[in-house]
């Protein structure tokens, strides 16, 4: 074991669940060789899915069709409301309905190169290969996706492709989507095949025997601590993009499942890999308590820019074109305005660091609709955009019709998650982990259109194919409550809500989630330094004792406690800040979301180190220093180049 | 700005609640509704007091978990917005604003502002879907569906399922959130095979979990945040009867 300062270094892990052979064949060969469960004994195997998004709903509710007995787990009221909801603009799919050269080979090339080659090829290759029958699954569903006169489905463009592939419903597709398996995952419910716990909140995980067995929930009604196990445990609990306390994630998105399951050895992969969104509606004010996020589909017809003057305060129409530098059509004449996130994200920083920002702040572009108007007419453009206008104009009471759409960079979505194999699963047997919970399929840098591609993936198709393989050596033992393990754990859980609730200080909970937050956007967002990081680590560590000295949660943790909740959840992002900090404080280099300024090319684009870092940093937690196991990518069909989109 | 909060208090189910005045000052116009709870929570918690329960997630209007009562109106006086979609621009200095949870039989109250909506996912788990098992499916292609068709069936999909219809209700009937979830299925292609057992089994399921009767008052289609059409209660009442002539 190496020690290198905040970490040490172990052994290297690899994913052996992924077959040999040509790449296309590979998932097609996982399919046939993993084991089965005959339908007779899946009536005796249950499975635990804690989340209700398009991962965790889709996978519930195909394992219930499947036979198995399913329990589902969410915090919020009703399984319908996990945030996949609020995804807007799309899911891509190789289809090639437009003729216009799309494969499913090119999905991979795009979706392998726009993570900037820290991705896995047989992760990727399969979620081409199963988007097509995505599409396919949830027209099935009756999911209402935009049509054309014909009455064949309508598709857009998105950032890092060429090809027209990404399927939509106004810009409500991730509704849509959810409420698609949303439906499948009720009607699971009515035929008793998924009892569905609502309200309830996963706050620890019960492993006997090494094995993944169960979870210890918190009632959030009643406050009561409960155990629930199960022959498998599926994670599908979201992002830990909240980290940053202001982002597009719901105010309830949390880490705390996959931190939990971290703590009990599961490793953590990428933590670093945070994708800030360039298209979201700048900060107001101090009361701000989250960001909200336009659609990239608005990049189709909307075009960025700000004055080429710095300080220049005129009104936006009074600006005339010769004096608007449109920025990225300039920079990336090949791409235009639909370059990936994280170029456009890095893009808009620039521009306003360089003083050319527009709005009170300084911090914001413009997204102008003028000229999409003036091609297309006003009622073609409503047709697209118009519910996005319409939220915009209700937060800002701008009119984008008439003005252009002030946007900034915000957190959006994390890449980084628990590690899995091909199969999806972790390193602990028996616990998986799907959709942005996992780290596997968009490497540094997600495109586009792929979240809502890869949770409907991974929970509709992959998990219900790969989990037969674990559970066909089960039912395991069964488990009561007075199982040594189980009373352990449960005691775990009961003193951390006592000592929150204990430490009965002067600041509130949401005081120090924005603290955090600050040192985080500051530190580990858009660009990230090897002195700022350091710092960083010091300042999370400080925050944290502080923290566990004068937080103040009110009530008891016998009833219904929204302070309890959120100050349980801030404890498990202390110790994830801490961890995303020394993750980019050892990757010395610049990939995708992760901008170290230290690694840049001449003009300023993120500078890969393929000879040092082309690999996955799963990281395993010890209590003291993290230690770093290393999963090396290689590249056989997609050769690593530096990405450019000029 | 300075504005006079009356809040309903209600610590569960099992107690009577009151109103709760509260005076909150130097609220700014770009804070959103939910914004400005916040800001009354820190200060309550501060103080010692027990905050204020309420539900929110996404805070963009999409999730549905929002579920306020302002001055008598769910989600409040703005026309197609959800409580934390409104913004305080909309009040003024001195301005007090009464704030309930919605007031329903079938939606009982959980703590404060809080409230217990499970019975609609009761009505979807009665017939509110298609049944199409992953994996079952032909090509999307397979099955064009006319654009206008497509159109209405989105028009009733955006349902958020907030409870909002129920609120404004007099009856406390969920006739619009059922009707926009049959109105969507059944003018599907794909819903054709079980259209008429869907909308039995969702009536059924929405009498059993205690909510009103429907007498066309429009209340419902005029709180609703997401604009779901009066007409959709007509559509279902039509797929009602015709349904039930087919089962005599």
């Amino acid at each position: 074991m190496t020690d290198i300062g905040e970490y040490t270094v172990g052994d290297p892990i690899a994913d052996e669940m992924a077959p040999s052979g040509p790449v296309e064949r590979r998932w097609q060969t996982r399919r046939f060789e993993a084991k089965l469960v005959n339908p007779a004994n899946k009536r005796k195997l249950s499975v635990i899915v804690v989340g209700t998004g398009l991962a965790g709903g889709a996978a519930a509710a195909t394992l219930g069709e499947l036979g198995y007995r399913v329990k589902s787990y969410c915090y919020q009221d009703s399984p319908r409301r996990a945030h996949s909801i609020a995804a807007q603009g799309g899911i891509n799919a190789a289809k090639n309905y437009r003729n216009d050269g799309d494969s499913i080979h090119r999905l991979f090339y795009d979706t392998v190169k726009g993570g900037d080659f820290r991705a896995r090829e047989s992760n990727v290759h399969r979620l081409a290969e199963v988007s097509v029958e995505i599409i396919d699954q949830c027209v099935a569903q009756g999911v209402p996706f935009a049509r054309e006169y014909g009455g064949l489905l309508d598709t857009r463009s998105f950032g890092g492709a060429q090809v027209s592939r990404t399927f939509y419903a106004r810009g409500q597709t991730g509704q849509q989507l959810l409420l698609g398996a949303y439906q499948a995952l009720e009607r699971q419910v009515g035929a008793g095949t998924v009892e569905m716990f609502e309200r309830h909140e996963m706050l620890e995980l019960i492993m006997v025997d090494g094995r993944a067995r169960g979870i210890v929930v918190r009632d959030l009604v009643t406050g009561q601590i409960t155990t629930d196990y199960a022959d498998a445990v599926v994670l599908a609990s979201g992002g830990y993009g909240n980290v940053f306390f202001l982002s597009t994630n719901a105010k309830g998105c949390n880490v705390t499942a996959t931190w939990r399951a971290h703590r009990k050895g599961a490793l953590f992969a990428n933590p670093c890999y945070t994708q800030i969104h360039p298209t979201c509606i700048p900060v107001s004010g101090d009361h701000q308590s989250k960001l909200t996020l336009m659609s990239e589909s608005l990049r189709n017809d909307g075009r960025v820019w700000v004055p080429k003057k710095a300080g220049d305060k005129r009104a936006p129409r009074d600006i005339p074109e010769d004096e608007r530098d449109y920025y990225l059509e300039r920079i990336y004449p090949s791409f235009g305005n639909l370059v990936p996130r994280d170029i456009a994200s890095r893009a808009a920083k620039n521009v306003c660091d360089a003083g050319l920002g527009v709005g009170p702040s300084g911090l914001g572009v413009y997204l102008d609709f003028a000229d999409a108007i003036g091609r297309l007419g006003r009622e073609a453009v409503e047709a697209k955009y118009g519910n996005l206008f319409e939220m915009y104009e209700r937060i800002t009471g701008e009119n984008p019709y008439e003005m252009p759409m002030r946007i900034y960079p915000a957190v959006h979505y994390t890449m980084g998650g628990l590690w899995v194999d091909y199969d999806l699963q972790s390193n602990i047997p028996g616990l998986f982990v799907l959709g942005e919970a996992n780290f596997s399929d968009h490497g540094a840098n997600r495109l586009g259109a792929s979240a809502l591609m890869q949770g409907l993936a991974d929970g509709y198709f992959v998990l219900p194919n790969t989990i037969s393989d674990y559970l066909s050596a089960g039912p395991f033992e069964a488990l009561t409550d007075d199982h040594p393990d189980v009373v352990a754990t449960r005691e775990d859980v009961e003193g951390r809500i006592e000592k929150l609730l204990a430490v009965d200080g002067d600041r509130t909970v949401d005081s120090f989630h924005r603290e955090l937050g600050h040192i985080m956007w500051e530190y580990c967002g858009m660009e990230r330094t090897e002195a700022g990081l350091s710092k960083a680590i010091g300042l999370i560590r400080d925050l944290k004792e502080e923290f566990w000295r004068r937080v103040k949660v009110p009530g008891t943790g016998k009833e219904f406690n929204q302070s309890l909740e959120r100050a349980g959840r801030v404890a498990d992002f202390f110790e994830l800040a801490e961890l995303m900090c020394i993750d980019a404080l050892h990757r010395e280099e610049s990939c995708g979301g992760h901008f170290r300024a230290e690694s840049q090319t001449e003009d300023g684009e993120a500078k890969r180190d393929d000879e040092n870092f082309a690999y996955v940093a799963a990281w395993e937690y010890t209590g003291e220093r993290p230690v770093l196991h290393k999963e090396d990518l290689t590249f056989e069909y997609v050769k690593p180049t530096q990405r450019s989109y000029k | 700005m300075k504005l006079y909060l009356r809040i309903w208090r209600q610590p569960s189910v099992a107690h009577t609640g009151e109103m709760v005045n509260y005076v909150l000052e130097d609220v700014s116009p770009d804070m959103s509704f939910l914004e400005m709870l916040d800001v009354l929570n820190e200060r309550l918690t501060l103080d010692g007091e027990d905050p204020i329960a309420f539900d929110h997630d996404c805070r963009e209007g999409i999730c549905g978990m929002c579920s306020l009562s302002i001055d008598g109106r769910a989600h409040g006086p703005e026309r197609a917005t959800t409580a934390c979609q409104l913004h305080m621009r909309h009040y003024s200095d001195g301005d007090t604003i009464t704030i309930e949870p919605w007031r329903a039989r079938a939606f009982p109250v959980v703590k404060d502002l809080v409230v217990d909506r499970s019975g609609f996912d009761d009505i979807i788990a009665a017939g509110g879907y298609i049944s199409a098992p992953t994996g079952a499916a032909p090509d999307a292609h397979a099955t064009p569906v006319p654009k206008a068709d497509a159109e209405n069936a989105f028009e009733n999909a955006a349902c958020i399922g907030c409870g909002a219809c129920v609120s404004a209700c007099p009856n406390g009937s969920a006739m619009l959130f059922t009707a926009a979830k049959v109105t969507h299925l059944n003018s599907l292609p794909q819903g054709q095979a079980e259209k008429q057992t869907r909308v039995l089994d969702m009536v059924d399921a929405m009498d059993d979990a205690g909510f009103g009767g429907c007498t066309l008052t429009g209340e419902c289609a005029t709180a609703c945040p997401k604009g779901i059409p009066l007409e959709s209660i007509s559509t279902m009442n039509r797929e009602y009867l015709k349904a039930s002539l087919k089962r005599l």
